[in-house]
C-alpha cells in the first residue's frame, strides 16, 4: 500500500494554507513509494476549491453534501476512512491543525491504523518511511516506525514547505453515506475570533510579552503590530488573566517555530521555552540580566522593555 | 440526573523537570526526575469533580502501568474521585493499546461520560481519546475549552465548562479550534478530552488525603483484557534536539536593531 491520502482543510470558501504544506509531505512520501498523491475534501458546495486543490497536483476525491456543512469527527471520519479504501492509501495524512488532530485519530482508529502527530520530516530509507516527531514538548526528538498496514500522521506545518502548483489533477466525486439524524455530535455553533493578526502558529515574527509587562501589553502589542506580527505570552500572562488563553506558547499551550521570536519581560521557565525554542532567531528583552531566556536567545538585551520595545519600534518605522 | 464518569490519570514526568536522553538513544534518563498526574488529566479530573458536584454522580480513576500509578490514582481520589482502576502493565504501550485498554474498562463500567487529557506530556501525540471515541462507536468532543477568563466569577464559583443538557442526556462542549470557538452537543455516553484553559485544577485537601487511602483501587492485570499489547507505534531511537549556539548580548536598542537588520536578516 504504497499511495498516500491527504485531508485537506478549508474555510471561509478557501483551501487552508497549512494543507499546502501536508500536501507537500505527502508529495515526499509518494515519491519515495512509487505511490500516487490524493487529497480527500469534504464539505458542502465545495467544487471550486476542489479545483484549486487539484491545481497542486493530486487526485482529489470531493464529499459534497449538505451534511458535511459542518464537519464533526464522528461523521467525517467514515467519509474519509472510504476514500482511504478507494484509494488504496497506505499513508494517510493531514496538517497538525486542531481540525486535523481531532479527525486523523478517529480515521486511523477505524483503519486499524497507527499514527504520529505533529511530524517535523520523514527518515528511514527507500519506501520504508519513519517518522521524526517531538516528545516532552520538543525537548526530545523521536523517529517512530509505525507497523500497521496503513500509517497515519499529521505535519507541523512550518516544518514542509508548501506545495507548487504543477499538472492538474482529476476531481472525482466520492460517495457520502452520512445520515446527519443518525449522528449523535450536533454542531451547535463557531463564532469566529476575528484578528487583523496572522495566526499564532503560522506567523513569521512572534512578540510575546511575560510576567515583566506587570499587564501592560501596549507596547508589545504595538511592536506586534508594527511588524505584522502575531501576539504570544507566557503562562504567567496567561494565568494572571492578562490576556486570552490562546495567547500562550509553552509546553501546555502553543508550539511556534517563527523566523523571528521577541521575548519580552519573559523569565524562560522550561515550560515555556519548550514552546518556542524551535524558532529561528530569538531575541530577549528582560531586566534581569540572569533570566534563563537569555541562555537560548541569540540576541539578548538587559533593558526595561518599556523602554526597549517602543524604541525599536522607531527603528522599524524609520527604517520603511 | 446523577453521572456517572470515568476519567484518566497517566503518570508523566514532572514539566518542570529537564528531560535528557540517554547516550544510546533508548529512552530518557529518569534519575532525579520528579513524577506527577499528566496536567491535562488533572483538569478532566477537576471538571469530573466539578459535575459530580453539580449533579451528583460518581468519578471513577482509571490508569495504566505499574504500581507507581497508583501515586496518580490516589492524587485523583485525594482530590474527590471515589475510586480508582489501574490496568497493571509494564512496557512501552502506544495509543492503539491504551485506546484498546480503556474501551475494555467502559464496557466494563458503563460511564455516562469518558473524560481525558487532550494529550500526555511524555509522548505529546493527543490521539487517545479520539481512538477510543471510534472503537466504542461513541460521540467526541476534543480539546474542551472555557472561553471566559478563568479569573471570572464563574471560574471562582467552580461551575462546569461542560454544560448537561436539561434532560441530562447529553453535554454541550466549547472547542478550542483553529480561528474561532466551536461548540458541540454529545449525546450521551460521550468521550471528551480537555484542554489547559477548561478549568483550574483544585489541591487535595488533607482531609482529601486522608481520605482517599481508603478509597478502593482495583487492579486488573493488562493481559487479561484480550487486548494485543504490541505497540503498533515503535520508537526507534530518541536524540535531544540541536543545542542552540550561545547567543550574544547587546549593549542597546540600536545595535540590536543592527543585528536583527543586517546579521540576521530578519528585519
Amino acid at each position: 500500500m504504497k499511495n498516500v491520502l491527504i485531508v485537506a482543510e478549508h474555510g471561509s470558501g478557501t483551501l487552508r494554507k497549512a494543507t499546502l504544506h501536508a500536501l507537500a509531505a505527502g508529495r515526499e512520501i509518494a515519491r519515495r513509494t512509487g505511490g500516487t498523491l490524493h487529497a480527500a475534501l469534504l464539505g458542502k458546495g465545495i467544487g471550486a476549491i476542489a479545483q484549486e486543490l487539484a491545481s497542486y497536483g493530486a487526485e482529489v476525491r470531493a464529499a459534497d453534501a449538505p451534511a458535511l456543512e459542518h464537519l464533526v469527527a464522528e461523521g467525517a471520519a467514515p467519509v474519509i476512512a472510504e476514500i482511504a479504501k478507494a484509494v488504496g492509501a497506505g499513508y494517510l495524512g493531514a496538517a497538525a491543525t486542531a481540525q486535523g488532530k481531532d479527525l486523523l485519530p478517529r480515521v486511523a482508529a477505524r483503519l486499524e491504523a497507527g499514527m504520529a502527530t505533529d511530524v517535523l520530516s520523514f527518515g528511514g530509507a527507500g519506501p520504508d518511511v519513519t517518522f521524526r516527531r517531538p516528545m516532552w514538548a520538543g525537548n526530545v526528538l523521536a523517529e517512530v516506525e509505525i507497523t500497521t498496514a496503513v500509517k497515519a500522521f499529521t505535519v507541523r506545518a512550518t516544518e514542509f514547505p508548501a506545495a507548487a502548483k504543477e499538472g492538474a489533477g482529476a476531481v472525482v466525486p466520492a460517495p457520502v453515506a452520512v445520515d446527519p439524524a443518525a449522528l449523535k455530535t450536533r454542531f451547535v455553533e463557531f463564532r469566529e475570533v476575528k484578528s487583523e493578526r496572522p495566526d499564532l502558529t503560522e506567523a513569521r515574527v512572534v512578540v510575546a510579552g511575560g510576567r515583566g509587562t506587570k499587564g501592560d501589553f501596549k507596547p508589545v502589542e504595538a511592536l506586534a503590530d508594527e511588524l505584522g506580527a502575531a501576539l504570544g505570552a507566557s503562562r504567567a500572562a496567561v494565568d494572571a488573566g492578562w490576556v486570552p488563553n490562546d495567547w500562550q506558547v509553552g509546553q501546555t499551550g502553543k508550539v511556534v517555530a517563527p523566523d523571528l521570536y521577541v521575548a519580552a519581560g519573559i523569565s524562560g521557565a522550561i515550560q515555556h521555552l519548550a514552546g518556542m525554542k524551535g524558532s529561528k532567531v530569538i531575541v530577549a528583552i528582560n531586566k534581569d540580566p540572569d533570566a534563563p531566556i537569555f541562555q537560548i536567545a541569540d540576541y539578548g538585551l538587559v533593558a526595561d522593555l518599556f523602554k526597549a520595545l517602543p524604541e525599536l519600534q522607531e527603528k522599524v518605522k524609520a527604517s520603511r | 440526573m446523577p453521572l456517572k464518569i470515568l476519567v484518566t490519570a497517566k503518570r508523566v514526568e514532572d514539566p518542570e523537570s529537564k528531560i535528557r536522553v540517554k547516550p544510546d538513544g533508548t529512552g530518557i534518563v529518569t534519575e532525579g526526575v520528579n513524577y506527577k498526574m499528566n496536567p491535562f488529566d488533572e483538569i478532566a479530573v477537576e471538571e469530573a469533580l466539578r459535575l459530580k458536584e453539580k449533579h451528583g454522580g460518581e468519578v471513577v480513576v482509571a490508569s495504566i502501568g505499574t504500581d507507581k500509578s497508583q501515586t496518580e490514582i490516589r492524587a485523583a481520589l485525594a482530590m474527590g474521585a471515589d475510586r480508582g482502576i489501574l490496568v497493571k502493565h509494564d512496557g512501552p504501550l502506544d495509543p492503539v493499546v491504551v485506546s484498546a485498554l480503556l474501551a475494555r474498562v467502559v464496557a466494563d463500567e458503563k460511564p455516562d461520560l469518558v473524560l481525558l487529557g487532550k494529550q500526555s506530556i511524555d509522548d505529546d501525540q493527543n490521539q487517545v481519546g479520539q481512538y477510543l471515541a471510534e472503537r466504542l462507536g461513541l460521540p467526541q468532543g476534543t480539546f474542551a475549552s472555557k472561553t471566559e477568563s478563568l479569573e471570572s466569577e464563574a471560574e471562582q464559583k467552580k461551575q462546569p465548562g461542560l454544560a448537561l443538557s436539561a434532560d441530562g442526556k447529553a453535554v454541550a462542549v466549547v472547542r478550542e479550534v483553529d480561528g474561532g470557538v466551536e461548540t458541540l452537543e454529545l449525546r450521551l455516553p460521550a468521550v471528551v478530552t480537555t484542554d489547559l484553559r477548561l478549568n483550574k485544577p483544585r489541591f487535595a485537601s488533607l482531609p482529601g488525603i486522608m481520605k482517599a487511602k481508603k478509597k478502593e483501587i482495583r487492579e486488573v492485570a493488562a493481559a487479561s483484557l484480550g487486548v494485543d499489547l504490541a505497540p503498533r507505534v515503535v520508537v526507534r531511537r530518541l536524540a535531544e534536539p540541536p543545542a542552540r549556539k550561545g547567543g550574544v548580548k547587546v549593549a542597546d536598542v540600536a545595535e540590536l536593531w543592527k543585528k536583527l537588520h543586517e546579521e540576521a536578516k530578519v528585519l
